[in-house]
Protein backbone atom coordinates (compact mmCIF):
# COMPACT_ATOMS: atom_id res chain seq x y z
CA UNK A 1 0.00 0.00 0.00
CA UNK A 2 1.26 3.11 -1.26
CA UNK A 3 1.44 5.94 2.62
CA UNK A 4 3.95 8.37 0.92
CA UNK A 5 1.76 11.77 1.08
CA UNK A 6 1.37 13.27 -2.30
CA UNK A 7 3.93 16.82 -2.41
CA UNK A 8 0.48 18.77 -2.73
CA UNK A 9 -0.75 18.03 0.75
CA UNK A 10 2.55 18.63 2.51
CA UNK A 11 2.74 21.95 1.39
CA UNK A 12 -0.85 23.21 2.00
CA UNK A 13 -0.41 21.45 5.12
CA UNK A 14 2.54 23.96 6.11
CA UNK A 15 0.70 26.74 4.93
CA UNK A 16 -1.94 25.58 6.96
CA UNK A 17 -1.98 24.09 10.57
CA UNK A 18 -6.16 23.29 10.41
CA UNK A 19 -5.57 21.35 7.53
CA UNK A 20 -1.98 19.63 8.71
CA UNK A 21 -4.34 18.49 11.88
CA UNK A 22 -6.64 17.36 9.41
CA UNK A 23 -3.97 15.13 7.61
CA UNK A 24 -2.75 14.23 10.55
CA UNK A 25 -6.72 12.75 11.71
CA UNK A 26 -6.71 11.57 8.59
CA UNK A 27 -3.64 9.30 8.37
CA UNK A 28 -3.76 8.67 11.80
CA UNK A 29 -7.68 8.00 12.05
CA UNK A 30 -7.81 4.03 11.77
CA UNK A 31 -4.63 3.78 14.72
CA UNK A 32 -6.74 6.28 17.64
CA UNK A 33 -9.75 3.95 17.10
CA UNK A 34 -7.66 0.65 17.51
CA UNK A 35 -6.48 1.71 20.37
CA UNK A 36 -9.75 2.76 21.25
CA UNK A 37 -11.01 -0.54 20.48
CA UNK A 38 -8.38 -2.29 23.00
CA UNK A 39 -9.20 0.19 25.63
CA UNK A 40 -12.60 -0.86 25.85
CA UNK A 41 -11.60 -4.88 24.97
CA UNK A 42 -9.36 -4.13 27.71
CA UNK A 43 -11.48 -2.32 30.09
CA UNK A 44 -13.47 -5.28 31.94
CA UNK A 45 -10.19 -6.98 32.53
CA UNK A 46 -8.47 -3.76 34.33
CA UNK A 47 -12.01 -3.41 36.33
CA UNK A 48 -11.50 -7.83 37.36
CA UNK A 49 -8.15 -6.80 38.34
CA UNK A 50 -9.08 -3.50 40.01
CA UNK A 51 -11.69 -5.18 42.28
CA UNK A 52 -9.56 -8.23 43.55
CA UNK A 53 -7.87 -5.46 45.18
CA UNK A 54 -11.35 -3.90 46.70
CA UNK A 55 -12.46 -4.00 49.91
CA UNK A 56 -16.18 -3.67 50.16
CA UNK A 57 -18.45 -2.95 53.16
CA UNK A 58 -21.47 -4.78 51.98
CA UNK A 59 -21.79 -8.01 50.28
CA UNK A 60 -21.79 -6.47 46.79
CA UNK A 61 -18.37 -6.01 45.32
CA UNK A 62 -19.13 -2.57 42.58
CA UNK A 63 -18.39 -0.19 44.21
CA UNK A 64 -15.09 1.41 45.08
CA UNK A 65 -14.20 1.33 48.88
CA UNK A 66 -10.45 1.04 49.61
CA UNK A 67 -7.32 -0.72 48.54
CA UNK A 68 -6.13 -4.32 50.75
CA UNK A 69 -4.30 -6.95 50.12
CA UNK A 70 -6.69 -9.38 52.46
CA UNK A 71 -8.56 -10.74 49.62
CA UNK A 72 -5.28 -12.03 47.75
CA UNK A 73 -3.90 -13.07 51.31
CA UNK A 74 -7.46 -15.12 52.18
CA UNK A 75 -8.27 -16.31 48.55
CA UNK A 76 -9.99 -19.63 49.32
CA UNK A 77 -11.59 -17.04 52.64
CA UNK A 78 -15.48 -17.94 51.18
CA UNK A 79 -16.51 -21.16 51.98
CA UNK A 80 -16.68 -23.42 48.71
CA UNK A 81 -14.46 -21.77 46.61
CA UNK A 82 -11.53 -23.92 47.16
CA UNK A 83 -13.10 -27.11 46.48
CA UNK A 84 -14.87 -25.14 43.43
CA UNK A 85 -11.39 -24.38 42.10
CA UNK A 86 -9.50 -27.87 42.64
CA UNK A 87 -12.58 -29.51 40.89
CA UNK A 88 -12.31 -27.41 37.69
CA UNK A 89 -8.34 -27.63 37.45
CA UNK A 90 -8.90 -31.69 37.71
CA UNK A 91 -11.46 -31.97 35.12
CA UNK A 92 -9.74 -29.41 32.95
CA UNK A 93 -6.55 -31.44 33.49
CA UNK A 94 -8.35 -34.47 33.08
CA UNK A 95 -10.26 -33.68 29.93
CA UNK A 96 -7.49 -31.46 27.77
CA UNK A 97 -5.65 -34.72 28.18
CA UNK A 98 -8.01 -37.24 26.96
CA UNK A 99 -9.39 -34.87 24.22
CA UNK A 100 -6.35 -34.02 22.66
CA UNK A 101 -5.54 -37.97 22.49
CA UNK A 102 -8.81 -38.35 20.82
CA UNK A 103 -8.62 -35.49 18.58
CA UNK A 104 -4.94 -35.74 17.42
CA UNK A 105 -5.95 -39.15 16.31
CA UNK A 106 -8.85 -38.35 14.80
CA UNK A 107 -7.03 -35.32 12.46
CA UNK A 108 -3.97 -38.00 12.24
CA UNK A 109 -6.32 -40.50 9.88
CA UNK A 110 -8.03 -36.95 8.30
CA UNK A 111 -4.42 -35.75 6.93
CA UNK A 112 -2.77 -38.86 6.49
CA UNK A 113 -5.20 -41.14 5.04
CA UNK A 114 -7.71 -41.39 2.54
CA UNK A 115 -10.84 -43.66 3.87
CA UNK A 116 -14.22 -44.38 3.09
CA UNK A 117 -16.70 -41.98 5.28
CA UNK A 118 -14.07 -38.97 5.61
CA UNK A 119 -16.92 -36.39 4.76
CA UNK A 120 -18.93 -37.98 7.38
CA UNK A 121 -16.07 -37.85 10.20
CA UNK A 122 -15.61 -33.71 8.83
CA UNK A 123 -19.30 -33.08 9.61
CA UNK A 124 -19.30 -35.16 12.52
CA UNK A 125 -16.34 -33.26 13.97
CA UNK A 126 -17.84 -29.51 12.58
CA UNK A 127 -21.23 -30.26 14.52
CA UNK A 128 -20.72 -29.67 17.77
CA UNK A 129 -18.69 -26.47 17.29
CA UNK A 130 -21.61 -24.86 15.56
CA UNK A 131 -24.39 -25.78 18.10
CA UNK A 132 -25.10 -23.92 20.97
CA UNK A 133 -23.68 -24.70 23.99
CA UNK A 134 -27.65 -24.72 25.63
CA UNK A 135 -28.07 -27.97 23.11
CA UNK A 136 -25.24 -29.60 23.70
CA UNK A 137 -25.90 -29.47 27.59
CA UNK A 138 -29.49 -30.17 27.31
CA UNK A 139 -29.47 -33.18 25.14
CA UNK A 140 -26.45 -34.34 27.15
CA UNK A 141 -28.97 -34.39 30.01
CA UNK A 142 -31.85 -35.94 28.36
CA UNK A 143 -29.52 -38.74 28.10
CA UNK A 144 -28.18 -39.49 31.55
CA UNK A 145 -31.80 -38.47 32.60
CA UNK A 146 -32.63 -41.57 30.84
CA UNK A 147 -29.75 -43.60 31.62
CA UNK A 148 -31.17 -44.35 35.44
CA UNK A 149 -27.95 -45.86 36.48
CA UNK A 150 -25.90 -42.61 35.82
CA UNK A 151 -25.19 -40.63 38.82
CA UNK A 152 -24.38 -36.91 38.16
CA UNK A 153 -20.86 -35.68 39.16
CA UNK A 154 -17.41 -35.90 38.09
CA UNK A 155 -18.01 -38.36 35.80
CA UNK A 156 -20.77 -36.94 33.43
CA UNK A 157 -18.49 -33.24 34.12
CA UNK A 158 -15.84 -34.81 32.48
CA UNK A 159 -17.45 -36.61 29.95
CA UNK A 160 -19.28 -33.77 28.58
CA UNK A 161 -15.99 -31.26 29.02
CA UNK A 162 -14.40 -34.24 26.67
CA UNK A 163 -17.20 -34.04 24.41
CA UNK A 164 -17.07 -30.36 23.34
CA UNK A 165 -13.26 -29.84 23.71
CA UNK A 166 -12.31 -33.07 20.96
CA UNK A 167 -13.32 -30.83 18.03
CA UNK A 168 -11.49 -28.12 19.21
CA UNK A 169 -8.15 -30.41 19.26
CA UNK A 170 -8.92 -31.82 16.04
CA UNK A 171 -9.21 -28.66 14.60
CA UNK A 172 -6.14 -27.36 15.78
CA UNK A 173 -3.95 -30.34 15.14
CA UNK A 174 -5.30 -30.84 11.83
CA UNK A 175 -4.15 -26.99 11.20
CA UNK A 176 -0.31 -28.28 12.13
CA UNK A 177 -0.56 -31.29 10.34
CA UNK A 178 -1.56 -29.75 6.79
CA UNK A 179 1.87 -27.87 6.64
CA UNK A 180 3.95 -31.19 7.37
CA UNK A 181 6.68 -32.28 5.31
CA UNK A 182 5.94 -36.19 4.63
CA UNK A 183 9.06 -36.56 2.86
CA UNK A 184 10.71 -36.60 6.44
CA UNK A 185 8.68 -39.85 7.25
CA UNK A 186 9.52 -41.07 4.33
CA UNK A 187 12.86 -41.16 4.65
CA UNK A 188 12.34 -42.29 8.20
CA UNK A 189 10.90 -45.56 6.42
CA UNK A 190 13.59 -45.81 3.80
CA UNK A 191 15.84 -45.64 6.25
CA UNK A 192 14.01 -48.78 8.17
CA UNK A 193 12.56 -47.08 10.68
CA UNK A 194 8.72 -49.65 11.37
CA UNK A 195 5.53 -47.18 11.40
CA UNK A 196 6.05 -46.80 15.47
CA UNK A 197 8.92 -45.57 15.49
CA UNK A 198 8.47 -43.10 13.01
CA UNK A 199 5.70 -42.08 14.70
CA UNK A 200 7.52 -41.92 17.79
CA UNK A 201 10.67 -40.14 16.27
CA UNK A 202 9.57 -38.41 13.83
CA UNK A 203 5.76 -37.45 13.42
CA UNK A 204 5.34 -36.65 17.26
CA UNK A 205 8.46 -34.55 17.93
CA UNK A 206 7.64 -32.47 14.38
CA UNK A 207 3.30 -32.39 15.94
CA UNK A 208 4.34 -31.66 19.24
CA UNK A 209 3.79 -27.98 19.44
CA UNK A 210 0.37 -28.19 17.99
CA UNK A 211 -0.66 -31.12 20.27
CA UNK A 212 0.56 -28.20 23.37
CA UNK A 213 -1.22 -26.16 21.50
CA UNK A 214 -4.90 -27.97 21.13
CA UNK A 215 -4.06 -29.35 25.11
CA UNK A 216 -3.69 -25.75 26.25
CA UNK A 217 -6.92 -24.72 24.56
CA UNK A 218 -8.73 -27.39 25.18
CA UNK A 219 -7.53 -26.67 29.02
CA UNK A 220 -8.82 -23.26 28.85
CA UNK A 221 -12.12 -24.30 27.13
CA UNK A 222 -12.65 -26.62 30.35
CA UNK A 223 -12.05 -24.46 33.00
CA UNK A 224 -14.16 -21.51 31.51
CA UNK A 225 -17.25 -23.73 30.44
CA UNK A 226 -20.60 -22.55 32.35
CA UNK A 227 -23.46 -23.87 30.57
CA UNK A 228 -22.62 -27.60 29.30
CA UNK A 229 -21.54 -28.23 32.77
CA UNK A 230 -24.39 -25.89 34.72
CA UNK A 231 -26.58 -28.78 33.08
CA UNK A 232 -24.41 -31.86 33.96
CA UNK A 233 -23.38 -31.10 37.37
CA UNK A 234 -25.74 -32.66 39.47
CA UNK A 235 -24.72 -30.87 42.88
CA UNK A 236 -20.81 -30.57 42.31
CA UNK A 237 -19.64 -27.68 41.80
CA UNK A 238 -17.21 -26.34 39.39
CA UNK A 239 -14.91 -22.58 39.39
CA UNK A 240 -17.61 -21.04 36.98
CA UNK A 241 -20.78 -22.71 38.83
CA UNK A 242 -19.61 -21.10 42.04
CA UNK A 243 -19.42 -17.93 40.39
CA UNK A 244 -22.85 -18.32 38.74
CA UNK A 245 -24.16 -19.44 42.94
CA UNK A 246 -22.48 -16.22 44.32
CA UNK A 247 -23.24 -13.71 41.71
CA UNK A 248 -27.12 -14.04 42.47
CA UNK A 249 -26.09 -13.05 46.11
CA UNK A 250 -23.08 -11.03 45.49
CA UNK A 251 -19.89 -12.15 44.49
CA UNK A 252 -17.56 -11.86 46.56
CA UNK A 253 -14.15 -9.42 45.94
CA UNK A 254 -12.04 -13.90 46.22
CA UNK A 255 -14.11 -14.53 42.64
CA UNK A 256 -12.34 -11.52 41.15
CA UNK A 257 -8.74 -12.70 42.57
CA UNK A 258 -9.16 -16.01 41.05
CA UNK A 259 -10.28 -14.68 37.65
CA UNK A 260 -7.02 -12.65 37.73
CA UNK A 261 -4.64 -15.27 38.56
CA UNK A 262 -6.05 -17.64 35.88
CA UNK A 263 -5.82 -14.43 33.58
CA UNK A 264 -2.36 -13.98 34.74
CA UNK A 265 -1.37 -17.42 34.02
CA UNK A 266 -3.34 -17.51 30.16
CA UNK A 267 -1.57 -14.70 29.31
CA UNK A 268 1.82 -15.52 30.68
CA UNK A 269 1.42 -18.40 28.53
CA UNK A 270 0.90 -16.75 25.48
CA UNK A 271 3.12 -14.42 25.91
CA UNK A 272 5.97 -17.12 25.87
CA UNK A 273 4.32 -18.56 22.88
CA UNK A 274 4.83 -15.62 20.89
CA UNK A 275 8.18 -14.81 21.93
CA UNK A 276 8.75 -18.40 21.00
CA UNK A 277 7.66 -17.90 18.32
CA UNK A 278 9.39 -15.36 16.91
CA UNK A 279 12.69 -16.69 17.99
CA UNK A 280 12.27 -19.64 15.94
CA UNK A 281 11.58 -17.14 12.78
CA UNK A 282 14.61 -15.09 13.07
CA UNK A 283 16.18 -18.78 13.65
CA UNK A 284 14.74 -19.88 10.83
CA UNK A 285 15.80 -16.47 9.08
CA UNK A 286 19.52 -17.06 9.92
CA UNK B 1 0.38 -40.33 -2.14
CA UNK B 2 2.50 -43.11 -2.27
CA UNK B 3 2.71 -43.29 1.77
CA UNK B 4 -0.68 -43.49 2.51
CA UNK B 5 -0.85 -46.04 -0.02
CA UNK B 6 1.06 -48.45 2.00
CA UNK B 7 -0.95 -47.10 4.53
CA UNK B 8 -4.53 -48.62 3.73
CA UNK B 9 -6.43 -50.73 5.29
CA UNK B 10 -7.40 -50.38 8.87
CA UNK B 11 -4.93 -48.06 10.81
CA UNK B 12 -7.03 -45.38 9.79
CA UNK B 13 -10.08 -46.70 11.28
CA UNK B 14 -8.44 -47.38 14.30
CA UNK B 15 -7.63 -43.78 14.49
CA UNK B 16 -10.89 -42.44 14.29
CA UNK B 17 -12.72 -44.96 16.72
CA UNK B 18 -12.22 -43.89 20.21
CA UNK B 19 -12.66 -40.41 19.03
CA UNK B 20 -15.73 -40.48 17.10
CA UNK B 21 -16.81 -42.95 19.39
CA UNK B 22 -17.21 -40.32 21.87
CA UNK B 23 -18.69 -37.82 19.94
CA UNK B 24 -21.48 -40.24 18.61
CA UNK B 25 -22.30 -41.65 22.55
CA UNK B 26 -21.58 -38.09 23.91
CA UNK B 27 -23.00 -36.22 20.84
CA UNK B 28 -25.14 -37.77 18.41
CA UNK B 29 -27.09 -40.09 20.44
CA UNK B 30 -27.91 -37.17 23.28
CA UNK B 31 -29.53 -35.44 20.26
CA UNK B 32 -31.84 -38.51 19.58
CA UNK B 33 -32.40 -38.56 23.42
CA UNK B 34 -33.40 -35.08 23.26
CA UNK B 35 -36.16 -35.58 20.34
CA UNK B 36 -37.75 -38.48 22.30
CA UNK B 37 -38.12 -36.21 25.28
CA UNK B 38 -39.15 -33.33 23.04
CA UNK B 39 -42.64 -35.72 22.50
CA UNK B 40 -43.07 -36.88 26.03
CA UNK B 41 -46.04 -35.97 28.08
CA UNK B 42 -46.56 -36.23 31.72
CA UNK B 43 -45.00 -34.42 34.72
CA UNK B 44 -42.22 -34.67 36.71
CA UNK B 45 -44.40 -36.44 40.07
CA UNK B 46 -46.08 -38.72 38.00
CA UNK B 47 -43.32 -39.64 35.47
CA UNK B 48 -43.04 -39.06 31.54
CA UNK B 49 -44.00 -40.90 28.76
CA UNK B 50 -43.33 -40.89 25.09
CA UNK B 51 -46.53 -40.41 23.29
CA UNK B 52 -45.52 -38.49 19.92
CA UNK B 53 -46.80 -35.01 21.47
CA UNK B 54 -46.06 -32.77 18.88
CA UNK B 55 -48.14 -30.60 20.46
CA UNK B 56 -45.28 -29.36 22.69
CA UNK B 57 -43.37 -27.83 19.94
CA UNK B 58 -46.67 -25.96 19.04
CA UNK B 59 -46.89 -24.90 22.63
CA UNK B 60 -43.20 -23.86 23.14
CA UNK B 61 -43.82 -21.37 19.88
CA UNK B 62 -47.39 -20.22 20.81
CA UNK B 63 -46.15 -19.64 24.78
CA UNK B 64 -42.71 -18.35 23.54
CA UNK B 65 -42.39 -16.74 20.26
CA UNK B 66 -41.39 -13.69 22.01
CA UNK B 67 -38.20 -15.09 23.83
CA UNK B 68 -37.64 -16.69 20.61
CA UNK B 69 -37.94 -13.50 18.64
CA UNK B 70 -35.57 -11.41 21.49
CA UNK B 71 -33.06 -14.24 20.84
CA UNK B 72 -32.24 -13.54 17.60
CA UNK B 73 -32.78 -10.07 17.23
CA UNK B 74 -30.32 -9.81 19.90
CA UNK B 75 -27.63 -12.26 18.14
CA UNK B 76 -28.36 -10.07 15.08
CA UNK B 77 -28.11 -6.55 16.14
CA UNK B 78 -24.63 -7.90 18.46
CA UNK B 79 -23.12 -9.49 15.32
CA UNK B 80 -23.57 -6.46 13.00
CA UNK B 81 -22.15 -3.92 16.01
CA UNK B 82 -19.72 -6.46 16.42
CA UNK B 83 -18.63 -6.81 12.80
CA UNK B 84 -18.72 -3.05 12.03
CA UNK B 85 -16.73 -2.20 15.40
CA UNK B 86 -14.55 -5.19 14.57
CA UNK B 87 -13.43 -4.65 10.81
CA UNK B 88 -11.35 -1.34 11.04
CA UNK B 89 -9.01 -2.93 13.94
CA UNK B 90 -9.02 -6.52 11.98
CA UNK B 91 -7.85 -4.80 9.12
CA UNK B 92 -5.59 -2.09 10.88
CA UNK B 93 -3.67 -5.40 12.53
CA UNK B 94 -3.73 -7.19 9.44
CA UNK B 95 -2.17 -4.50 7.21
CA UNK B 96 -0.34 -2.11 9.52
CA UNK B 97 0.36 -4.35 12.61
CA UNK B 98 3.75 -5.29 11.43
CA UNK B 99 5.87 -6.81 13.90
CA UNK B 100 3.54 -6.16 16.59
CA UNK B 101 1.13 -8.43 14.72
CA UNK B 102 1.15 -11.69 17.06
CA UNK B 103 1.16 -8.90 20.36
CA UNK B 104 -2.19 -6.93 18.84
CA UNK B 105 -3.55 -10.46 18.27
CA UNK B 106 -3.04 -11.28 21.78
CA UNK B 107 -4.82 -8.74 22.61
CA UNK B 108 -8.00 -9.41 20.82
CA UNK B 109 -8.39 -12.66 22.58
CA UNK B 110 -7.69 -11.50 25.89
CA UNK B 111 -11.20 -11.32 26.88
CA UNK B 112 -11.25 -14.76 26.87
CA UNK B 113 -8.30 -15.55 29.49
CA UNK B 114 -10.75 -14.11 31.60
CA UNK B 115 -13.93 -16.52 32.74
CA UNK B 116 -16.57 -15.41 30.93
CA UNK B 117 -19.27 -15.24 33.97
CA UNK B 118 -16.13 -13.01 35.66
CA UNK B 119 -16.07 -10.69 32.77
CA UNK B 120 -19.60 -10.25 32.50
CA UNK B 121 -20.13 -9.81 36.33
CA UNK B 122 -17.57 -7.10 35.42
CA UNK B 123 -19.64 -5.28 32.88
CA UNK B 124 -22.12 -5.46 35.68
CA UNK B 125 -20.02 -3.29 37.75
CA UNK B 126 -19.15 -0.94 34.79
CA UNK B 127 -23.08 -0.26 34.06
CA UNK B 128 -23.83 0.11 37.78
CA UNK B 129 -26.54 2.50 38.83
CA UNK B 130 -23.67 4.77 40.08
CA UNK B 131 -21.32 3.86 37.90
CA UNK B 132 -18.94 5.85 35.46
CA UNK B 133 -20.89 5.16 32.60
CA UNK B 134 -24.89 5.65 34.03
CA UNK B 135 -23.31 9.31 36.00
CA UNK B 136 -21.21 10.29 32.45
CA UNK B 137 -25.00 9.20 30.39
CA UNK B 138 -26.81 10.66 32.66
CA UNK B 139 -24.79 14.40 33.03
CA UNK B 140 -25.09 14.45 29.38
CA UNK B 141 -29.16 13.80 29.16
CA UNK B 142 -28.51 10.46 27.16
CA UNK B 143 -30.60 8.91 30.18
CA UNK B 144 -32.99 10.91 32.84
CA UNK B 145 -32.18 11.56 35.77
CA UNK B 146 -33.52 8.41 37.11
CA UNK B 147 -32.20 6.57 33.92
CA UNK B 148 -30.70 3.12 34.10
CA UNK B 149 -28.16 1.22 32.02
CA UNK B 150 -28.58 -1.88 33.30
CA UNK B 151 -31.57 -4.72 33.03
CA UNK B 152 -32.11 -3.08 29.67
CA UNK B 153 -31.79 -4.69 26.39
CA UNK B 154 -29.20 -2.33 25.57
CA UNK B 155 -26.57 -3.69 28.32
CA UNK B 156 -27.68 -7.61 27.16
CA UNK B 157 -27.18 -6.55 23.56
CA UNK B 158 -23.58 -4.47 24.95
CA UNK B 159 -22.72 -7.84 26.82
CA UNK B 160 -23.53 -10.33 24.12
CA UNK B 161 -21.23 -8.03 21.56
CA UNK B 162 -18.48 -7.99 24.00
CA UNK B 163 -18.37 -11.60 24.91
CA UNK B 164 -18.68 -12.60 21.29
CA UNK B 165 -16.14 -9.72 19.57
CA UNK B 166 -12.91 -12.01 19.21
CA UNK B 167 -14.87 -14.58 17.36
CA UNK B 168 -15.99 -12.06 14.86
CA UNK B 169 -12.41 -10.17 15.02
CA UNK B 170 -9.87 -13.02 14.31
CA UNK B 171 -11.93 -14.74 11.24
CA UNK B 172 -11.99 -10.96 10.05
CA UNK B 173 -8.07 -10.75 10.49
CA UNK B 174 -6.96 -13.98 9.10
CA UNK B 175 -9.41 -13.25 5.89
CA UNK B 176 -7.46 -9.82 5.40
CA UNK B 177 -4.55 -10.99 6.14
CA UNK B 178 -4.03 -13.28 3.16
CA UNK B 179 -4.73 -10.54 0.77
CA UNK B 180 -1.88 -9.83 -1.66
CA UNK B 181 -1.71 -6.05 -0.99
CA UNK B 182 -0.25 -6.04 -4.58
CA UNK B 183 -4.02 -6.50 -5.51
CA UNK B 184 -5.06 -3.21 -3.85
CA UNK B 185 -2.13 -1.45 -4.96
CA UNK B 186 -2.99 -2.73 -8.61
CA UNK B 187 -6.31 -1.19 -8.80
CA UNK B 188 -4.99 2.19 -7.01
CA UNK B 189 -2.55 1.95 -10.10
CA UNK B 190 -5.44 1.61 -12.40
CA UNK B 191 -6.61 4.95 -10.93
CA UNK B 192 -9.23 3.70 -8.28
CA UNK B 193 -9.70 5.74 -5.43
CA UNK B 194 -8.88 4.23 -1.96
CA UNK B 195 -12.22 3.88 -1.24
CA UNK B 196 -12.92 2.02 -4.44
CA UNK B 197 -10.15 -0.02 -4.12
CA UNK B 198 -11.44 -0.88 -0.45
CA UNK B 199 -14.96 -1.69 -1.88
CA UNK B 200 -14.00 -3.84 -5.07
CA UNK B 201 -10.62 -5.21 -3.80
CA UNK B 202 -10.37 -5.39 -0.47
CA UNK B 203 -13.96 -6.00 0.75
CA UNK B 204 -14.81 -8.99 -1.05
CA UNK B 205 -11.68 -10.64 -0.65
CA UNK B 206 -12.31 -10.98 3.33
CA UNK B 207 -16.13 -11.75 2.82
CA UNK B 208 -14.86 -15.49 3.99
CA UNK B 209 -14.03 -13.78 7.10
CA UNK B 210 -17.02 -12.44 7.19
CA UNK B 211 -19.31 -14.88 6.77
CA UNK B 212 -16.94 -16.96 9.50
CA UNK B 213 -17.21 -13.81 11.90
CA UNK B 214 -21.04 -14.04 11.90
CA UNK B 215 -21.96 -17.54 12.29
CA UNK B 216 -19.26 -18.00 15.00
CA UNK B 217 -20.73 -14.93 16.62
CA UNK B 218 -24.48 -15.13 16.02
CA UNK B 219 -25.00 -18.95 16.70
CA UNK B 220 -24.07 -19.01 20.29
CA UNK B 221 -24.72 -15.37 20.58
CA UNK B 222 -28.37 -17.00 20.07
CA UNK B 223 -28.24 -19.43 22.68
CA UNK B 224 -26.69 -16.98 25.25
CA UNK B 225 -29.00 -17.14 28.90
CA UNK B 226 -25.99 -15.66 30.43
CA UNK B 227 -25.66 -11.72 29.61
CA UNK B 228 -29.80 -11.59 29.67
CA UNK B 229 -29.70 -12.82 33.53
CA UNK B 230 -26.70 -10.89 34.68
CA UNK B 231 -27.21 -7.62 32.62
CA UNK B 232 -31.16 -7.52 32.25
CA UNK B 233 -34.47 -7.76 33.67
CA UNK B 234 -37.06 -10.79 33.15
CA UNK B 235 -38.32 -8.36 29.76
CA UNK B 236 -34.98 -9.28 28.44
CA UNK B 237 -34.86 -13.08 28.96
CA UNK B 238 -33.95 -14.71 25.72
CA UNK B 239 -34.77 -18.75 24.86
CA UNK B 240 -31.69 -19.52 26.39
CA UNK B 241 -32.98 -18.46 29.73
CA UNK B 242 -36.33 -19.99 29.02
CA UNK B 243 -34.76 -23.61 28.55
CA UNK B 244 -32.54 -23.38 31.47
CA UNK B 245 -35.32 -22.92 33.89
CA UNK B 246 -37.22 -25.46 32.41
CA UNK B 247 -34.63 -27.71 32.24
CA UNK B 248 -32.91 -27.38 35.68
CA UNK B 249 -35.87 -25.47 37.74
CA UNK B 250 -39.01 -26.33 36.78
CA UNK B 251 -38.22 -30.11 35.13
CA UNK B 252 -40.35 -29.67 32.82
CA UNK B 253 -38.32 -31.41 30.26
CA UNK B 254 -40.07 -31.99 27.68
CA UNK B 255 -41.08 -28.75 27.06
CA UNK B 256 -37.43 -27.35 27.57
CA UNK B 257 -36.13 -29.99 24.90
CA UNK B 258 -38.61 -29.21 22.15
CA UNK B 259 -37.64 -25.39 22.66
CA UNK B 260 -33.92 -26.69 21.72
CA UNK B 261 -34.44 -28.13 18.88
CA UNK B 262 -36.68 -25.24 17.80
CA UNK B 263 -33.64 -22.99 18.61
CA UNK B 264 -31.60 -25.51 16.76
CA UNK B 265 -33.63 -25.65 13.94
CA UNK B 266 -33.97 -22.00 13.56
CA UNK B 267 -30.33 -21.60 13.46
CA UNK B 268 -29.96 -24.28 10.72
CA UNK B 269 -32.53 -22.68 8.83
CA UNK B 270 -31.07 -19.11 8.97
CA UNK B 271 -27.96 -20.16 8.44
CA UNK B 272 -28.72 -22.04 5.00
CA UNK B 273 -30.60 -18.71 4.37
CA UNK B 274 -27.34 -16.60 4.54
CA UNK B 275 -25.23 -19.60 2.91
CA UNK B 276 -27.50 -18.95 0.02
CA UNK B 277 -27.83 -15.34 0.19
CA UNK B 278 -23.78 -15.10 0.34
CA UNK B 279 -22.75 -18.21 -2.04
CA UNK B 280 -22.08 -21.34 -0.76
CA UNK B 281 -18.59 -21.21 -1.45
CA UNK B 282 -17.56 -18.86 1.08
CA UNK B 283 -18.85 -21.20 3.94
CA UNK B 284 -16.96 -23.74 2.90
CA UNK B 285 -14.22 -21.19 2.58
Amino acid sequence: MSTLPLPASRSSAATNPLSAAWAFVKRHVLTVYSLFFFAYLLLPIAIVIAFSFNNPTGRFNYVWQGFTWNNWRYWDGVPGIRSAIFLSLEIALVASVIATALGTAIALALVRYVFRGRAGTNILVFLPLSTPEIVLGASLLALFLNLSFVTFGFLTILIAHVMFCISFAVVTVKARLIGFDRHLEEAAMDLGANEWTTFRKVTLPLVAPAILAALLLCFAISIDDFVVTYFNAGTRITFPLFVWGSARIGAPPQVNVIGTMIFAVALTLMVLNVFLQRRRESQAKT
Amino acid sequence: MGFSHRHRGLTPYLLLAPGLLWLGVFFLVPLGFLAYQSLQSGSIDFGYAFTWTWGNYWTAIKNYHAQFVRSFEYAGIATVIALVVSYPVAYWIAFRGGRWKNLLLLGIVAPFFVTYLIRTLAWETILADHGLVVNTLRNLHVVGANGRVLATSTAVVAGITYNFLPFMALPLYVSLEQIDERLIEAAEDLYASKFHAFVRVTLPLSLPGVVGGTLLTFIPAAGDFINAQLLGSPENHMIGNVIQSKFLELTDYPAAASMSFVLMAAIVLMVLAYARAVGTEQLTG
